[in-house]
């Protein structure tokens, strides 16, 4: 166990895997000599050599084909997109091809690939290069979608996706890669659709992923001023959603609210909800409350920016709406 | 289009034109990178070849040499599309030069010009040199579809290509060198014949799939979706 950052737990899952897996090669816009766009691949050529740390061409479309055929002639590739806002061009591969090809071919083929992207937004960058694409992915049967929020969840994550037999959209929140946290040595796993507690409490089940878990417990933590205990739950996969966690916490508490960066319309907030009312509507003291960004490309002014995503003050502030918390 | 026999190596028949340029340069790359002496054939219309595609495909290729012959049946309609309605080059060779991937144009109405193109792609290939391109020109018999009432194009032009039917041409020229009489070429049209005729009753025979059939192959493990 060491304290590491997100960066470095990646690098770490990516490493483990590709030794003891020769099928398993990374390729993506300067993935190599550059080192990848935040870090991640840095000098990984030197052990693996540019064969399976390939730099690609900027053809997204191409290049998640690509990534596709050799994943169905039994490659693992690791495509890096990267950022998610450019999973745009190449969502027909994903979307038309490699989600699809177990299906349309009852199983003769399959797509054991894994798609390495940053979402986010928070770092003035834009709004093409802002965006929280998850739920249009995360809506997608064929595909898995995980997004960690912490650097044990990153390592045990992006291991189990790399041991997946579908194709796995995994997004790193652009934010996140230099936080710190207690990374195990060894290779470990963290099972496709199990969310976790990340905090307990009896009083009100707060729901996040990537960096708004962060928010949610920096809330929690507020909240306690207060004798109010909130549980938070990071639900770690989008697709598919630990539905189970989430309600028998509901149950408890009676009470939750989504915190997501994502638009609120349509979001991972709104799919969320519905599992709730579907399955926890006798148990709710109150509806299920979002908060998300606001409906709006996601300005480059630092002051628009940062009003347009969620913060602690905003939650605090809709759930004094919602519950006139004590 | 949606076949696939993994048995005999048939990597499907994709239905998104272009799109399964990209994926058979990337089974092309898994040959590479598993250093394989096999190759890909890659059979695309001159419509795929005004996909964006076809061109980040043919660049990767080229840029990495991968074992792929690129065959494009130009047959002068994507769809109802005409070429010289929809694209600024009408020669689809041509636009393998610009990834600097040789090219030639063969007519697409011989059987033997085409299997020689071929070799000569395999050949090519095979030696490591990277991708060959072949423009086979021909032409669309029928609809693109049964719903084709076929209006933008004249009979008269549909006529003209029928007249170079590339099997009837096979019949006669293998007839006259003698290589097969037209009691044997009967024969082999019977027994194509038949075997689509089994193939079709044993589809209509077969029971609807189980409703069970439904998410099967959604993943691997069936139990995670959703």
């Amino acid at each position: 166990m060491a304290e590491i950052s997100l960066r470095q737990a990646l690098r770490e899952a990516l490493i483990e895997a590709m030794r003891a897996d020769d099928s398993i090669f990374v390729i993506g816009e300067d993935v190599n000599r550059y080192g990848g766009s935040y870090g991640v691949t840095k000098d990984l050529a030197d052990e693996f050599g540019d064969d399976r740390i390939r730099d690609a061409p900027i053809s997204e479309a191409g290049l998640l084909g690509l990534a596709t055929g050799a994943a169905m002639y039994g490659l693992r590739p690791v495509a890096e997109l990267m950022t998610i806002n450019f999973a745009l061009l190449a969502s027909d591969a994903i979307v038309n091809h490699a989600s699809k090809v177990r299906s349309m071919f009852a199983g003769q083929a399959s797509v054991p690939l894994v798609i390495r992207t940053v979402g986010g937004a928070g770092a003035q960058l834009a709004a093409t290069h802002s965006q929280n694409l998850e739920a249009m992915f995360a809506h997608i049967p064929g595909l898995y979608v995980g997004t960690p929020a912490t650097p044990y969840d990153a390592k045990g994550m992006l291991t189990t996706a790399l041991h997946s037999h579908d194709p796995v959209l995994f997004i790193e929140h652009a934010l996140l890669y230099g936080l710190k946290g207690e990374v195990p040595d060894q290779p470990y796993e963290i099972p496709l659709g199990q969310a976790d507690v990340k905090r307990r409490g009896d009083d009100v089940t707060l729901i996040a992923y990537a960096r708004m878990v962060h928010v949610a417990l920096d809330v929690a933590e507020r909240l306690a001023e207060q004798g109010v205990e909130a549980e938070v739950i990071d639900l770690r996969w989008l697709r598919p959603l630990d539905g189970e966690t989430l309600i028998r916490s509901v149950k408890r508490t009676n009470r939750a609210v989504v915190i997501e960066e994502d638009w609120r319309s349509y979001g991972v907030g709104a799919e969320v909800a519905a599992r709730i009312q579907e399955e926890a509507f006798d148990w709710l003291d109150a509806p299920v409350a979002r908060v998300a960004a606001v409906e709006a490309p996601i300005p480059y002014a630092r002051n628009l920016e940062q009003a347009a995503l969620p913060d602690t003050d905003r939650v605090l502030a809709q759930l004094r709406e919602l519950y006139v918390t004590a | 289009m949606h076949f696939f026999s993994a048995q005999h190596n048939l990597l499907g028949g994709w239905a998104i034109v272009g799109g399964h340029i990209a994926l058979a340069v990337g089974v092309a790359f898994g040959m590479r990178y598993r250093s394989r002496d096999d190759l890909v054939l890659c059979i695309f219309g001159d419509g795929a070849t005004n996909q964006g595609y076809f061109h980040e495909s043919l660049n990767m290729a080229a840029l990495w040499r991968l074992p792929v012959v690129l065959f494009c049946e130009n047959n002068l309609y994507g769809m109802g599309g005409a070429v010289e309605r929809v694209s600024a080059v009408t020669a689809m060779a041509r636009k393998a030069c610009a990834y600097d991937i040789p090219a030639q144009t063969v007519d697409g109405m011989d059987v033997a010009a085409v299997y020689r193109a071929c070799m000569q792609a395999v050949e090519h290939v095979r030696s490591g040199r990277g991708p060959y391109f072949i423009e086979a020109e021909t032409y669309r018999f029928r609809g693109h579809s049964m719903a084709d009432p076929g209006l933008y194009r004249t009979k008269e032009e549909e006529q003209q290509w029928r007249q170079r039917d590339p099997i009837e041409r096979l019949r006669l020229e293998l007839g006259r060198t003698g290589a097969l009489d037209d009691a044997a070429f009967g024969e082999v049209e019977r027994r194509a014949a038949k075997a689509v005729d089994e193939a079709v009753r044993f589809a209509e025979s077969s029971p609807a799939p189980d409703i069970s059939e439904l998410t099967r192959y959604t993943y691997a493990r069936e139990a995670e979706h959703g």
